[in-house]
């Protein structure tokens, strides 16, 4: 039982890191960007979040309209700033600024909040409460709630690529920005609305990991950078589907590691990721099935 | 200064798109060196040149892909020089880009929505392009990798005329298709010009160009070595303007102008 259990679990974690990963994927997708910043700007998120909270005192969840759409401004905006200015130059720029970004990051909330780790406290039954079948199988409700969540996320995204006008200019754009302007198009634009949903979705992710565990300053790049990378490669680049399913597939190697030994558990979850790497370096769902 | 290259054509009519002493580098080389033409409103202008002569760079320097070193572009007598690409389309300057450039993970319907995007307002919208070619209604849903060159030439076609142009670019639309296929969709040039349309397009199969054009524009290595009406110049200019060769000597029998 304990080993059904660790699937459960492993397969529910997987919406989590399928909100760390379907953003990176966008981005590498649509604008060949790799953000290396990607998860920094998830416990950006959750920091927020936490800053929101504290000061106004809605409640926790009222964060999320907050702070959600804050980060999907701030993607825009920096995509048709920072990131734009180093697209044009080239696409390696892209790497060493978005690997700059997140230095800065880190160091600005370790500056601010210090190394302490934090968590969203939220005193709700609905985060903190479980729900047990049998003896052995314990399953939070968070944790349920996040894999819905994340399900929805993709169904939106997968609707908004597939049946909306800038769905539709994001995937041209993706195919071929010259041709796209010739229609019209301004692909600088376009790449702002993919950076916005990009760091909308991992502003979720990073406000759920608070909830579900503790946030600290690196959080972004050793563990939610990792688990989203890893995700995206297992699921298949370009896939947005395969988010969900490399993160179920990272989260289920992960708690089965744990199973075996406590300490084994980031341990399988990268054992899979290379083992995936090295057989079937086009992931499991290879690109052009979504998205 | 200002050479008006225009053959023995009434320079009264304002130009509807003007290139004046257009200079373009790739890196070093100077792939246009001092180009001008003038295209008038309602007319077929055909740029005519061999591999490399600089035809698909003014086509895309004139909409915007590329930037020139010196000269400019005027449209609808206002220069556009500094416009961007984005910002011409939706002004009435569209391309259909050499290779076609569809947009491989939509469908044929996608391709034309992302066309209408930004279109002007005008007699085209994606209706009229499937009643003037039927089969594209059926297969909209299809993805274009399914589609024959010459379906996909149409796609882009339709994909350019959607958006409305006051003019339209079409560079190299015989590239890697049958010559019936070419017949078949150069045979449409009429019924679209009778909207209302000026065509601008780059052609390296000289006859098919002669044929449909109002004007020939000959290039050779980023030079305008010929100007005029098909009716005004002799198949010998076209063939020396096209070479290089001398053109005040030219041999007798004029052999085929199509080339390899």
């Amino acid at each position: 039982m304990a080993w059904v259990n660790a699937i459960i679990q492993g397969v529910l974690v997987g919406g989590l890191y399928a909100l760390f990963a379907c953003g990176l994927s966008l981005m590498f997708g649509v604008m060949k960007v790799v953000n290396l910043a990607h998860g920094d700007l998830a416990v950006v998120a959750g920091y927020l979040a936490i800053g929101v909270i504290t000061v106004t005192h809605i409640p926790v969840l009222w964060s999320f309209l907050v702070v959600v759409p804050l980060m999907a401004v701030l993607g825009y905006v920096l995509q048709r700033t920072i990131l734009q200015g180093a697209l044009d130059r080239s696409v390696l720029a892209t790497l060493m600024v978005t690997f700059g970004l997140s230095v800065v990051i880190e160091n600005g909330l370790l500056q601010f909040f210090t190394a302490n780790s934090r968590a969203i406290g939220t005193g709700l039954a609905l985060v903190s409460g479980s729900f047990s079948i049998g003896s052995q199988i314990q399953i939070g409700y968070l944790l349920v709630v996040v894999f819905a969540v994340a399900v929805i996320v993709l169904l939106g995204l997968q609707y908004f690529l597939s049946a909306t006008k800038y769905g539709r200019l994001i995937r041209a754009v993706a195919d071929d920005r010259e041709a796209a302007q010739l229609a019209g198009a301004d692909y600088r634009h376009v790449f702002g609305i993919a950076a916005a949903i990009a760091f909308g979705t991992v502003a979720l992710g990073g406000i759920a990991y608070g909830m579900y565990s503790q946030l600290q300053p690196t959080t972004g790049t050793d563990t939610i950078l990792l688990f989203a990378f890893a995700a995206v490669v297992i699921g298949g680049l370009g896939s947005l589907w395969g988010t969900l399913l490399g993160g179920v597939v990272l989260g289920v190697a992960q708690q089965i590691g744990a199973q075996i030994s406590i300490s084994d558990e980031t341990l399988a979850g990268f054992i899979v990721f290379l083992a995936v790497l090295a057989l079937r370096p086009q992931g499991l769902i290879s690109r052009g099935a979504q998205s | 200064m200002s050479p008006e290259p225009n053959g023995e054509r009434p320079d009264g009519a304002a130009p509807l798109l003007e290139v004046r002493d257009l200079v373009v580098h790739h890196g070093q080389l100077r792939a246009l060196d001092g180009i001008s033409l003038r295209v008038l409103p309602g007319e077929v202008y055909a740029i005519i040149g061999a591999n490399g002569a600089g035809k698909s760079t003014l086509l895309r320097t004139i909409v915007g892909l590329h930037s020139p070193t010196a000269g400019s572009v005027f449209f609808d007598g206002k220069d556009v020089t500094r416009v961007r690409p984005e910002r011409r389309a939706t002004r009435g300057i569209v391309m259909v880009p050499e290779g076609r450039r569809l947009f491989e993970s939509l469908s044929v319907e996608e391709n034309l929505k992302v066309g209408a995007t930004y279109s002007r307002p005008g007699p085209w919208t994606i209706e009229r392009v499937y009643e003037m070619f039927g089969w594209m209604r059926e297969r909209r849903r299809q993805p274009t990798a399914q589609l024959s060159g010459g379906e996909q030439q149409t796609v882009a076609i339709g994909r350019a005329l959607v958006a409305n142009p006051r003019v339209l670019l079409l560079d190299e639309l015989s590239l890697g298709l049958a010559p019936v296929v070419v017949q078949r969709i150069y045979g449409m040039l009429p019924q679209i010009m009778a909207t209302g349309l000026t065509v601008l397009l780059v052609e390296q199969d000289v006859s098919q160009a002669l044929r449909v054009a109002s004007h020939i524009h000959c290039l050779l290595e980023g030079r305008t070595t010929l100007v005029g009406t098909p009716a005004s110049i002799s198949a010998d200019q076209v063939e020396a303007a096209y070479f290089g060769l001398a053109s005040a000597a030219a041999p007798g029998a004029a052999p085929e102008e199509g080339e390899a």
